[in-house]
């Protein structure tokens, strides 16, 4: 039975991939990068599933942690001569590390609604140090940087194109959901879940839940990081708003609207999403967050399943 | 007037009244008695909206108030006092015996009335005016809790082991109130681990065990044969 | 560089009491349903726009002060009606969210209704009067004390009147004083509406000193969220003292560097607190 399921899993998730690396083939520029970029979302809410899904940490801070991948990211592929895709990657990761210390010190101290306004307060601290530091970030109008090639270290060295980026994005993201199932279905993800239903109890049975917090928060942290440093590569812009609250809350009605706790939903909340503002924003414009912000609300109150979830129902009748 | 018919009541997540029946007769002192954790006060809160029972039936006065919310139970004159008081300890005794009191209708000649009643039956009270509930001491506060009630002028109270952690003195007092409230012709529903208390006030007692009635009986036959007790409570 | 530091200690406390009405109604909402209002900063922003409607309309403030108060607190009432009534019951965490989803729909809604264009309040009391070297407007001093009058009149209410022993026994043990046969929801609701109208008052108060802007909400909510949480949440007296402290640290922190970046000081007070103090740094420590 594990592994019809097992079968099941494989089959559809290398269907899903394949279709996203032939989808850019057929469809005009626009939308191919606009594809890569729902991935790039994609990722962060997955990260983000971790802390607010898995763990039951509402964290909005999720900005901090993309930004500064972000900005780690430019400030690497600023500073070297010849811009390095690898020592850029490294680079934003060990900046959304950083950022993830210190929201992780906090995790094990705060509970519930002191942790998710602390996590809003962090991002708030990096975007202001960001948009006054003009000297170092270029403040209001960001930063500008050329993209590195994609290079395997004395063998290969080649320039993105559109689709290829859009692999190399697509690869990442893939493994990267791989590596967060597993480490959602194995028994660390067990007690994590764990803590959400019930901490008290949790801890009663003799789990050190702070550890096991800080570990969620390090990963959250580091895969939303990974975000921000896709998207400086795929764009080759950095600009504090990308540090701003709306980011983290973005991220939140992503998790939401899709469906906690399940990895793919925050995935499909993110394209969905994006795919309704790109939609609705043509016929209104900046209101269109005032249907999506009512559908959202609705949903938080009659389906706190997410999609996801109310999709899961209706199949299972 | 107060039946309840085959309740079930789940709280958090344990089934802890498995189908309670019982009933109380205006003016009547009835018993609630067994030992700890049977559910007697479960079977209260049931009663008073702060829980929501899963099955059966809550009547009072020909009226449906299964699950119906607390305040409109309060409406319909049951009043609660709680087994742990539950006074507003950052509010006064004035304050606190208001809470029941700023009913609308209330006309301000009957409003003195009861306050005057309520300090008659409770001195300390009365002195205590102006202090806030907090400050009084676990006896004054078991006081304010019942007085508190009075001022609704319920047609049964719902007592939640008012002896508990009482010294002698307090409780011969609950004693005379209880009988007090009696002769005005005040119902009262009594849970208690005073055996000897709860006999001696009520005219019928029940008894439950795990969540289910195991007997039910006038209060003297009890007084006469302690083997029923012993059997059910242990005692 | 004394004068600077007076003159600071004046801005400090006039920005710090329009902070504090508009972290009283959030503490007071928080205190009696758990409920961590996101949306509060929209509802300072709907307030100020619908008295610069006003005022631009009848040419009178104290009337546009009413007609957003009024009104605001009908919207909130509406609001926790339809929204947030139905959570009840559910983690705080769900309200959060709940409300940052109205907060979005109120933004967007306040950029339809009144266009992207800043609005403005003129002064209600005109003139200036010199402090040190500065011409200082009245108004602002105007302004804190009007919204010392509110914080205060809604403490003589919560002390003395007969809803305010409902709303401060309902804060206190909302099942006792439910079984007390007082209407908490009612009072829910109503004591939501008092909040939002603090809020749109403060809203109406700001505006003569800056501009009312769509999205100015989410500064202010941010901004009381410290308060409240440093104020402890809950504590009415509290909020008001922390309101003060935040206002002021930022007014001397403006000296030394940008008023933008002053603002990383209240950040640093919410983390410092959080740290040492959880409860509120103007609580006494609980035994």
């Amino acid at each position: 039975m594990a592994s019809q399921t097992n079968h099941k899993f494989w089959i559809s998730f290398l269907v899903v991939v394949a279709a996203l690396a032939v989808a850019p083939l057929g469809i005009p520029e626009f939308w191919r990068k606009f594809l890569t970029e729902i991935l790039i979302w994609g990722l962060l809410a997955m990260s983000s599933d971790i802390l607010i899904g898995y763990t039951g940490m509402v964290s909005f801070g999720h900005s901090a942690f993309f930004g500064l991948g972000l900005y780690g990211a430019a400030a690497a592929l600023l500073v070297l001569r010849s811009p390095n895709l690898w020592i850029a990657l490294a680079v934003g990761l060990a900046a959304a590390a950083v950022v993830a210390v210190f929201v992780a010190y906090f995790a094990t101290r705060l509970r519930d609604i002191y942790f998710a306004i602390t996590t809003l307060v962090f991002s708030q601290i990096f975007y202001v140090i960001i948009f006054t530091w003009t000297d170092v970030t270029g403040g209001e109008n960001g930063l500008y940087f050329s993209q590195p090639p994609f290079t395997i270290p004395g063998i290969f060295s080649a320039r993105f194109s559109t689709v290829t980026l859009h692999w190399f994005v697509l690869a990442i993201v893939a493994l990267s959901y791989l590596a967060l199932r597993r480490i959602t279905q194995s028994p660390f993800g067990m007690v994590l879940q764990s803590i959400r239903e019930n901490e008290p109890r949790t801890r009663a049975i003799g789990y050190h839940v702070e550890r096991y917090k800080i570990v969620a928060v390090l990963l959250s942290g580091l895969f939303a990081g990974l975000a921000g440093t896709l998207y400086a590569i795929q764009h080759r812009f950095a600009a504090p708003d990308f540090v701003f609250f709306t980011v983290s809350g973005e991220v939140v009605i992503f998790n939401v609207m899709g469906g906690m706790g399940t990895l793919v939903g925050p995935v499909v909340g993110a394209a969905f999403f994006l795919l309704l503002r790109e939609g609705l924003s043509r016929f209104w414009t900046e209101y269109y967050l005032i249907p999506l912000g009512i559908a959202f609300t609705m949903m938080v109150i009659f389906m706190p399943q997410g999609l996801l979830g109310f999709l899961k129902r209706r199949v299972n009748q | 007037m107060l039946t309840l018919a085959d309740v079930h009541t789940h709280y958090a997540k344990s089934h802890v009244l498995h189908g309670i029946s019982l009933e109380v007769q205006p003016g009547e002192v009835v018993g609630l008695l067994g030992r700890n954790g049977v559910g007697k006060s479960t079977t209260l809160k049931s009663i008073m909206g702060l829980v929501r029972p899963s099955q059966g039936r809550i009547t009072f006065e020909g009226r449906d108030i299964t699950g119906m919310a607390s305040h409109k139970v309060a409406h319909l004159g049951i009043a609660y006092v709680p087994e742990d008081r539950r006074i507003f300890k950052l509010l006064t005794v004035m304050e606190n015996l208001r809470t029941g009191l700023d009913r609308p209708g209330l006309a301000e000649t009957r409003r003195k009335e009861l306050l005057d009643k309520v300090y008659e039956s409770f001195p300390v009270l009365g002195e205590r005016k102006s202090q806030l509930g907090g400050t009084l001491s676990g006896g004054e506060q078991q006081m304010l809790a019942i007085a508190r009630a009075m001022m609704l002028e319920p047609k049964i109270i719902l007592l939640d082991e008012p002896t508990e952690g009482l010294m002698p003195r307090m409780v011969s007092q609950i004693r005379d109130i209880i009988g007090r409230l009696h002769r005005d012709g005040v119902a009262i529903l009594l849970v208690e681990q005073d055996v000897g208390l709860t006999l001696g006030a009520s005219s019928r007692c029940y008894i439950m065990e795990k969540g289910l009635m195991r007997h039910h009986g006038p209060s003297a036959a009890l007084k006469a044969d302690p083997s029923v007790i012993h059997q059910y409570m242990g005692v | 560089m004394f004068e600077q530091i007076l003159v600071q200690t004046v801005n400090g406390l006039v920005n710090g009491m329009v902070l504090a009405l508009v972290a009283s109604g959030l503490t007071l909402i928080f205190g009696i349903m758990d409920v961590v209002n996101f949306a509060h900063g929209d509802l300072v922003m709907l307030g100020g726009f619908t008295g610069a409607v006003t005022v631009a309309q009848t040419g009178n403030f104290w009337l546009g002060l009413l007609v957003a108060s009024l009104t605001i607190a009908v919207f909130g009432a509406l609001l926790q009606l339809s929204t947030l009534r139905p959570l009840i019951g559910r983690d705080p965490l769900t309200t959060i969210i709940a409300t940052f989803g109205i907060s979005l729909v109120l933004q967007k809604y306040a950029l339809w209704q009144f266009g992207p264009t800043a609005r403005n309040i003129p002064q209600p009391i005109p003139g200036q009067f010199e402090l040190f070297y500065l011409q200082y407007p009245w108004y602002r001093l105007g302004a804190a004390v009007l919204a010392g009058a509110i914080i205060g009149a809604l403490y003589l209410f919560l002390k003395f009147g007969k809803y305010g022993i409902w709303i401060r026994a309902t804060t206190q043990d909302r099942v006792m004083a439910s079984a007390m046969g007082i209407p908490v929801p009612l009072v829910h609701t109503a004591v939501f509406a008092i909040g939002a109208a603090m809020a749109a008052a403060s809203g109406v108060l700001f505006a003569p000193l800056a501009a009312v802007t769509q999205n100015m909400g989410f500064e202010f909510t941010l901004r009381a969220f410290i308060v409240v949480v440093v104020g402890g949440m809950g504590n009415l007296g509290g909020s008001i003292l922390a309101a003060l402290f935040i206002s002021l640290l930022e007014a001397y922190a403006s000296l030394v560097v940008s008023p933008s970046q002053a603002v990383i000081v209240s950040f640093v007070a919410l983390i410092l607190t959080l740290l040492f103090r959880p409860t509120g740094l103007f609580v006494p420590t609980p035994k």
